[in-house]
């Protein structure tokens, strides 16, 4: 049995322009110790997901369909219960280390509290915790920096303590909301490294949600490719970047960069990112997609099993355009 | 810290010096005098009087001597109105009046607009909300000259509930309606102010990373989310004691509590140069003391102020 189950999620605002529809009907599994990529650009819902599973989304949020953790579907689960698997079972790094620890506590403070409310610790024993878990995300010098305020800290090193405090009840998944956008680049692959390494050690179900694709290929074993607030295509790492059947993905894939092929310009996909506003209909990537038939706007393509581990929602995969 | 707070002390000292100079100059600039009555006084005499009280000397002379007095034996000189009475007597007299009746309100007003404040946001956009704003723009557009008679209407002769006027320290009684009518349209502010920074730092980031670490709702607040929203309501206590002191003026008049702020009003209107220079600087100096106060309190919520 899976460690989550997701079905059919959906995530809705409210707001006076009417209905924001973030997340249509997201299903997907995470197995105990699996690391999975969810891709997507700005706006794919993809963090609102996310948030929905910890209860985490804004009042005006509303989710549907089912999230089952341990017999338990967190998507009605009550304050208390919530409270009971935040941080203890399902732990949360978020992507701006600089606005997400609290600037008016010093950090033993906020990384104590999480051991004292989970564990029961003492104050003194849950500091001892913290500062083990500040060496083991490599801050050096934790036992005094502990007592600093995050201002304090560089943009990577307070991730490092996010990382830490998430860690701390050894969680058994793991949520990873672009834990690296914030950062500079050669920080960046620090962070990755550092999380693959804990990742193992820890042996921990993790989500990564991230945009950039060349992260995911370095740290996930399956990822989801996320638009309009649905699931685009899912498959595992390499059978994904190495055929993409989906022209989203396929666009998303060119639009890398690449040092080997000498190209003069950045390959976007034209067009914008959809506007969530109203219910949708059809496929949310049809006004960009190269390949859109009839069909593609009035009915919403469903995401059908192939391949034995893949999925996509296409009803005109690459395959067949190029057969 | 001590150091800061020595400096600021330090630069006090000159601020006092210019206060009293200038109000003295502005005083003195205005026309008319403290013996000037509707009846011509003999020349003779008034040049007794003005020997009298040193309004002969030249300006630089008199605020000299008054300086002098001030800090060697700290004497603010004796009214030019009651005869038997120094500023020190007056001001001794009246300012504990309105030490009590000032606290008692200040705090009356913190605390019950933090609170009204803080709920307000926390039930954003519930009755409970609604409720808390209409309490405040309620008590925010009913100045206290207007609060204070509609008090004693009411409390007094209406339900006779309480005394209508005076002052008593042993019975709280008399405290009650000065101290509602100087609190109320402050207390609506700080509720208002709370409510706007404490809605902003609910859906701030760090408040999601407290609430996914499984804290209670009530934790949430009251660790994490309260600090931060009281800043802007400590940047607003600066103004808001200010406009207490002048506030206590009507409070004097309406309420006859015999605080400074009637001996204020009365020392500007009889021209009693010393007691209004008294006060004055009796306001300035806690002034400037309390907004040192202030700047100590917003150093120990921000850990981002050093000074």
């Amino acid at each position: 049995m899976a460690l989550l189950d997701v079905e059919n999620l959906t995530v809705r605002f409210d707001t006076p322009e009417g209905e924001i529809h973030a997340v249509n009907g997201v299903s997907f599994t995470l197995d105990k110790g699996e690391t999975l990529g969810i891709v997507g650009e700005s706006g794919s819902g993809k963090s609102q997901l996310n948030f929905a599973l910890l209860g985490l989304l804004a009042r005006n949020g509303r989710t549907g369909g089912r999230a089952m953790f341990d017999g338990l579907n967190l998507l009605d689960a009550s304050a208390r219960q919530l409270n009971a698997i935040r941080a203890k079972r399902i732990a949360m790094v978020f992507q701006d280390p600089m606005t997400s620890l609290n600037p008016y506590m010093r950090i033993s403070e906020q990384m104590a509290e999480v051991l004292m409310l989970h564990k029961g610790l003492s104050k003194r024993k849950a500091v001892e915790e913290s500062i083990h878990m500040l060496d083991a995300v490599r801050i050096p010098d934790a036992k005094n920096r502990v007592r600093l305020y995050p201002h304090e800290f560089s943009g990577g090193m307070r991730q490092r303590v996010m990382i830490a405090m998430s860690l701390l009840c050894h969680p058994e998944i793991l949520i990873a909301d672009e834990p690296t956008t914030a950062l500079d680049v050669t920080v960046q692959a620090q962070i990755m490294e550092l999380l693959a390494d804990l990742q193992r050690d820890f042996n921990m179900a993790t989500i990564l949600i991230t945009h950039d694709l060349g992260v995911v290929a370095g740290f996930c074993e399956r990822a989801i490719v996320m638009y309009g607030g649905r699931v685009m295509e899912e498959a595992p790492i390499d059978p994904l970047f190495e055929k993409p059947t989906h022209p989203y993905t396929r666009g998303l894939l060119d639009a890398i960069p690449r040092v080997d092929q000498g190209q003069d310009a950045l390959r976007a996909i034209p067009g914008n990112p959809p506007n969530m506003a109203g219910a949708p209909k059809g496929c949310p990537f049809a006004p960009r997609c190269g390949f859109v038939t009839e069909r593609c706007w009035a009915e919403t393509p469903p995401l059908v099993a192939f391949d034995g581990a893949r999925a996509r929602a296409c009803y005109r995969p690459i395959e067949e355009v190029a057969a | 810290m001590l150091v800061f707070i020595l400096k600021r002390l330090a630069i006090a000292i000159p601020t006092l010096l210019l206060l009293i100079v200038f109000s003295f100059l502005l005083m003195h600039a205005a026309p008319g005098g403290p013996f000037t009555q509707e009846r011509q006084m003999p020349p003779e005499v008034l040049a007794n009087l003005n020997a009298k009280y040193g309004l002969d000397q030249p300006l630089w002379q008199q605020i000299w001597s008054y300086i002098w007095g001030i800090v060697a034996h700290f004497d603010f000189g004796p009214s030019f109105v009651y005869k038997d009475r120094s500023v020190n007597d007056i001001i001794a007299q009246g300012f504990p009046v309105t030490l009590t009746y000032g606290g008692v309100s200040f705090l009356v007003a913190v605390l019950a607009g933090v609170t009204l404040g803080a709920v307000a946001a926390v039930k954003h956009n519930t009755i409970i909300d609604y409720f808390a704003v209409g309490i405040s723009i309620g008590a925010q557009v009913l100045p206290n000259f207007v609060m204070a008679p509609i008090l004693v209407i009411v409390f007094t002769l209406i339900l006779g509930w309480l005394p209508g006027g005076g002052w008593r320290f042993n019975d709280p009684s008399y405290w009650i309606m000065p101290v509602i009518a100087l609190s109320t349209s402050y207390m609506a502010s700080i509720a208002r102010i709370m409510r706007s920074s404490m809605l902003e730092v609910l859906n701030s980031n760090h408040i999601r990373t407290a609430r996914a670490k499984g804290l209670p709702g009530y934790r949430v607040i009251i660790r994490h989310a309260l600090k931060p929203a009281l800043l802007p309501v400590v940047s607003y206590l600066g103004p808001a004691f200010v406009a207490m002191i002048t506030g206590s003026v009507i409070v004097d008049i309406y309420f006859s509590t015999g605080g400074i702020g009637k001996a204020f009003v009365d020392s500007a209107l009889n021209r009693d140069y010393a007691v209004m220079m008294g006060v004055t600087i009796l306001v300035g100096a806690l002034t400037i003391f309390f907004n040192l106060f202030v700047d100590i309190i917003y150093g120990w919520i921000d850990p981002k102020i050093r000074y």
